[in-house]
């Protein structure tokens, strides 16, 4: 085929009217392929008038000829149908267009590796250079120190010599011994001080050494008097620095959201004034005071330039906006007009805050209180009824204790009265049958019959109640009757239970053991005082 | 500024009195008129002389016979002859109380302290042989000695006042270099060969205060110098830089570095330009005359104030040479603490002047030749240059001017020294002297 060089692809411009001259020269095929590499690719927009300028309408023919040469002349099949044909194989072209897609790709690859090589041997050879530089350094410096030891070494053996000979020389000299004298003065000079000249002794000898000393004392003593002076000249120095620094500080125009780093200053600021102030009286110059110094100078000369800072900003801001005066002075005032919204905003915030604290902590205490009251009120409740119930057991045992007593008294009574019945029943019958007898003896003593009256009364009872009721056999005593009189009366007024039970106040509640012999004893003495007070009437009636 | 005459000298010290001498005769003058006020004659040529401290004796050292002469200002007969003999004499030099004298012998072998008031004689074994072995305080008291022994550098320590010795120490060092007290005598600064950046600092009882070391290989220390107050020390090394050290924790505070641009706003640059020499409209004569022909070859120059950034002329250090001429080799501090000259000599032709306050270059001179020497006023922050021209520079915080040495001929001034009292400079060429007087600014 031949040789065939590319295409010079110039710069393209968007101008689609640029005809692109092509040399097509011959060149081998594999040359071509890497030069093909150094076609830059045009953009996207030239891409658009070098596919135009390539073809265009007229020139088709010749265009898709020209390209079905090159590809076949770089090893892909031709775009004709047939050999020579007009008709275009578009698989065959598609195909084409492919392969020479897909071979871009891999020579775009294959470019970024090379780069990547060669951009790590380049570095790889410029790490190799210093390497073999401080190499070479190290030799040298090497070789120098070894020449330079050698050296001494023979400087040192020939000074050797030479004092050998010096030494020699001088015995000779001193040996000589000139005969003439070495001096000759017309007549010796006063020392220029005045003075004698002086032997020497240890004493001077330590004399001298006093001396030294004192000139060296006294320079140390002059030089530090010097530093001292120095030191305190700047220390004056920097509080007046620091003072005017704080008087150029415009102290309440400042941001809310400075105040953070500026309040804890401020007072910081006051407090080293203070300080400091007393520690000039001092002229203390240890290690706290001057860090103490410089650090609040420090502080404030960061606070004076984060000022000018600001100031310039604003200045330049003003400037290159092209605000007149007005603008500016308004913005001034409306930040510190927002300065002062800002703070009345927190405050506000501040306030709301505080008040729904309070308000919660309302809240949270009504509910404490009442559940509190309540716990009260239950607890006094408890307490009155506990005192109500103590009350009442005294009540019930002072009642028991009383009905006891009532019941021992109407057990009596009804002994006395059955008695008392018996008497009289006796004393009636003695009557009748003195009556009967015409009564001989009318001195039947008179309290004697009462009491036989009572006694018989009582047998009078006992029959009586003897004519009702199949009872129990009652015995003359009292005293150990009383239960089964009890009994009988019970007995006897079981039928007026009711009635009788009736007739007590209706305190009980409970029912004990207790209770019911008391119920019983109740029972029998209101029955029985009933039934005696019956039986007494009934006697009575005959 | 006015200038005297010039004169033939061979060596001079100027401390107080101006004084000259002609191979083997001394010559004393006043200082403000220059007459001659002595004339002495010593045996041989003279190499150094040296006033007392009390100007009231001067020595003049012979070093070939190893012979030391001392001549009286009050009394001019008096007169003093010390013969070292075959010991030979390679310094000598007065103590601070300006009635001894030290003779190094040759081969550093010993040195001999001879009175001129008693008639003892002390001698200082293995002294160092370097650069500046001898130390004496400001004040006076104390002279430090550097020794080596067995291959170990040591450090004596003695007091002046009847040379009994007071320390004596091994220092931490290869090879000692130089030792200098600081101004206020309380702290000895020693520092190392240059194939070693070291520093130490002793305390006058010998303690090691510190040691400081800027870093390892490369050559180190080339200079060195304290600051009036003692609160500095400035170290200028071969890499053209200049550390400086503070005396409260002896570390160092910066670094002072010497680039060939100068590229800070801040930094004023006078440069040294030419002026074109104006000829007359007459007609050059031949042979010229003398005036028209100085007049012709002699240049004018002036400052010029270059904007920044400044590139400067710079030398590239040879690399093969022992003493290369890289790094900070002058350093001065001016009287009153608040500036540092510096020289880097790969830029030879410029003096850099540091802010001490600031910390900061304030002023870069560049000459047109190469540096020669400078020297600050003693009273005043005023610094004289010389380049090796007939010229001398002066700065100060004010401004910088160029000074003409009026006269015949070329006068290569390649040293210059201030006079105690600042109003006077003594400028030396090769071979010759003249002195330059300052006027004094009037205060209102």
């Amino acid at each position: 085929m031949g040789d065939w060089r590319t295409v010079t692809v110039p710069l393209l411009s968007s101008d689609s009217k640029n005809i692109f001259p092509y040399t097509s020269e011959r060149k081998s095929p594999a040359s071509m392929s890497s030069e093909v590499l150094r076609l830059s690719l045009p953009s996207a927009k030239s891409m658009h008038s070098f596919f135009s300028a390539f073809c265009t309408e007229e020139n088709i023919e010749q265009s898709i000829s020209y390209i079905d040469r090159e590809l076949t002349t770089m090893g892909f099949p031709s775009i004709y149908v047939e050999s020579k044909g007009k008709e275009l194989d578009l698989v065959s072209m598609v195909n084409c267009m492919n392969e020479l897609l897909v071979l871009q790709h891999k020579n775009l690859r294959a470019q970024e590796e090379i780069e990547i090589q060669h951009l790590k041997l380049g570095s790889d050879m410029d790490h190799l250079q210093n390497c073999y530089t401080k190499l070479k350094v190290q030799k040298l410096q090497n070789v120098i120190s070894s020449r330079a030891t050698q050296y001494n070494h023979d400087m040192k053996r020939k000074e050797r010599e030479y004092n050998k000979l010096k030494e020699r020389l001088h015995q000779l000299v001193m040996n000589k011994k000139d005969k003439k004298l070495a001096m000759e003065v017309l007549n010796y000079v006063g020392r220029a001080d005045g003075k004698r000249g002086a032997w020497r002794t240890d004493k001077t000898e330590a004399r001298n050494e006093e001396e030294m000393y004192k000139v060296l004392l006294s320079d140390y003593e002059q030089r530090q008097k010097q530093l001292l002076l120095e030191n305190t000249e700047l220390k004056k120095v920097l509080q007046q620095m620091k003072k005017d620094i704080i008087s150029l500080l415009p102290p309440q125009k400042q941001k809310p959201k400075e105040r953070s780093e500026d309040g804890p200053v401020l007072s910081d600021q006051e407090e080293d004034i203070g300080e400091l102030n007393k520690e000039n009286m001092w002229e203390l110059s240890c290690e706290t005071v001057r860090e103490q110094l410089t650090n609040s100078i420090r502080k404030q000369w960061r606070m004076l330039k984060n000022h000018v800072e600001k100031l310039d900003n604003q200045v330049s801001r003003g400037h290159s906006g092209a605000l007149n005066e007005k603008d500016v002075i308004s913005r001034e005032d409306h930040e510190l007009e927002t300065g002062k919204l800002e703070l009345e905003i927190q405050q506000c915030k501040e306030m709301i805050r505080t008040q729904q604290q309070l308000l919660q902590q309302q809240l949270t205490c009504d509910d404490d209180t009442t559940l509190l009251l309540q716990d009260c009120y239950l607890l006094e409740e408890r307490e009155r009824l506990q005192e109500e119930w103590r009350l009442f057991r005294e009540q019930k045992r002072n009642f028991e204790k009383e009905r006891k007593s009532f019941t021992e008294a109407a057990i009596r009574l009804g002994l006395e009265r059955k008695a008392f019945e018996e008497d009289r029943g006796a004393w009636l019958k003695h009557q009748f049958l003195s009556m009967t007898a015409d009564c001989k003896s009318e001195n039947s003593t008179t309290p004697s019959a009462f009491l036989r009256s009572a006694d018989t009364d009582l047998r009078l009872v006992r029959s009586a109640s003897q004519q009702k009721r199949p009872p129990s056999v009652l015995s003359t005593t009292a005293s150990p009757e009383p239960c089964q009189i009890s009994q009988y009366i019970t007995q006897n007024s079981v039928a007026s239970e009711k009635p009788a039970a009736d007739y007590l106040p209706n305190l009980w509640v409970g029912s004990d053991g207790k209770e019911e012999t008391e119920e019983c004893t109740k029972t029998w003495e209101d029955s029985g005082l009933d039934t005696l007070c019956r039986n007494l009437h009934m006697e009575q009636l005959p | 500024a006015s200038f005297c005459r010039v004169f033939k000298i061979s060596y001079l010290n100027f401390e107080r009195f101006p004084a000259s001498c002609v191979q083997h005769r001394l010559v004393v003058r006043d200082a403000s008129t220059l007459q001659i006020l002595h004339l002495y004659t010593c045996t041989d040529q003279i190499q150094y002389i040296e006033w007392s401290s009390d100007s009231q004796f001067i020595l003049c050292a012979m070093y070939k016979r190893g012979l030391v002469q001392v001549w009286s200002l009050e009394q001019p007969d008096w007169h003093c002859r010390i013969d070292e003999g075959s010991a030979g004499l390679v310094a000598s030099c007065w103590s601070p109380d300006g009635r001894h004298i030290l003779n190094t012998t040759e081969f550093h072998l010993r040195i001999t302290v001879w009175s001129l008031c008693t008639k003892s004689v002390s001698y200082i074994k293995y002294p160092k042989a370097c650069q500046q072995g001898v130390a004496f305080t400001k004040d006076g008291r104390y002279m430090a000695v550097a020794e080596r022994r067995d291959c170990k550098d040591f450090i004596s320590i003695f007091v002046c006042r009847n040379w009994q010795l007071l320390r004596h120490f091994d220092t931490e060092t290869q090879d000692l270099f130089g030792i200098e007290w600081a101004p206020n005598g309380c702290v000895l600064a020693a520092w190392d060969t240059c194939l070693e950046y070291k520093v130490l600092l002793y305390s006058l009882d010998g303690r090691l205060l510190s040691s400081y070391r800027a870093y390892e290989w490369p050559l180190g220390i080339k200079s060195i110098a304290w600051s009036p107050s003692s609160q500095f020390l400035a170290i200028g090394s071969f890499d053209e830089k200049v550390r400086i050290l503070n005396h409260v924790t002896w570390k160092k505070i910066t670094e002072l570095e010497h680039p060939a641009v100068i590229t800070n706003k801040k930094t004023i640059v006078y440069k040294e330009v030419e002026k074109s020499p104006t000829l007359g409209t007459e007609r050059l004569s031949f042979p010229p005359t003398r005036a028209l022909a100085s007049s012709l070859f002699s240049t004018q120059s002036k400052y010029d104030i270059c904007q920044v950034p400044v590139s400067l002329n710079y030398i590239k250090p040879v690399a093969d040479k022992a003493n290369p001429k890289v790094g900070v080799g002058m350093l001065a501090f001016s009287a009153d603490n608040c500036f540092l000259a510096t020289k880097n000599d790969n830029i030879p032709n410029a003096v850099w002047i540091w802010d001490m306050r600031k910390l900061k270059l304030a002023v870069v001179l560049e000459q047109l030749y190469s540096i020669q020497c400078f020297q600050w006023d003693p009273c005043q922050p005023r610094l004289a240059v010389c380049t090796g021209s007939s010229r001398v520079y002066l700065w100060s915080p004010a401004g910088c001017v160029v000074v003409k040495v009026p006269g015949e001929g070329d006068f290569q001034i390649v040293s210059l020294s201030w006079h105690s009292s600042g109003d006077s400079m003594l400028l030396l060429s090769k071979d010759h002297f003249c002195v330059c007087y300052l006027e004094r600014e009037e205060v209102k």
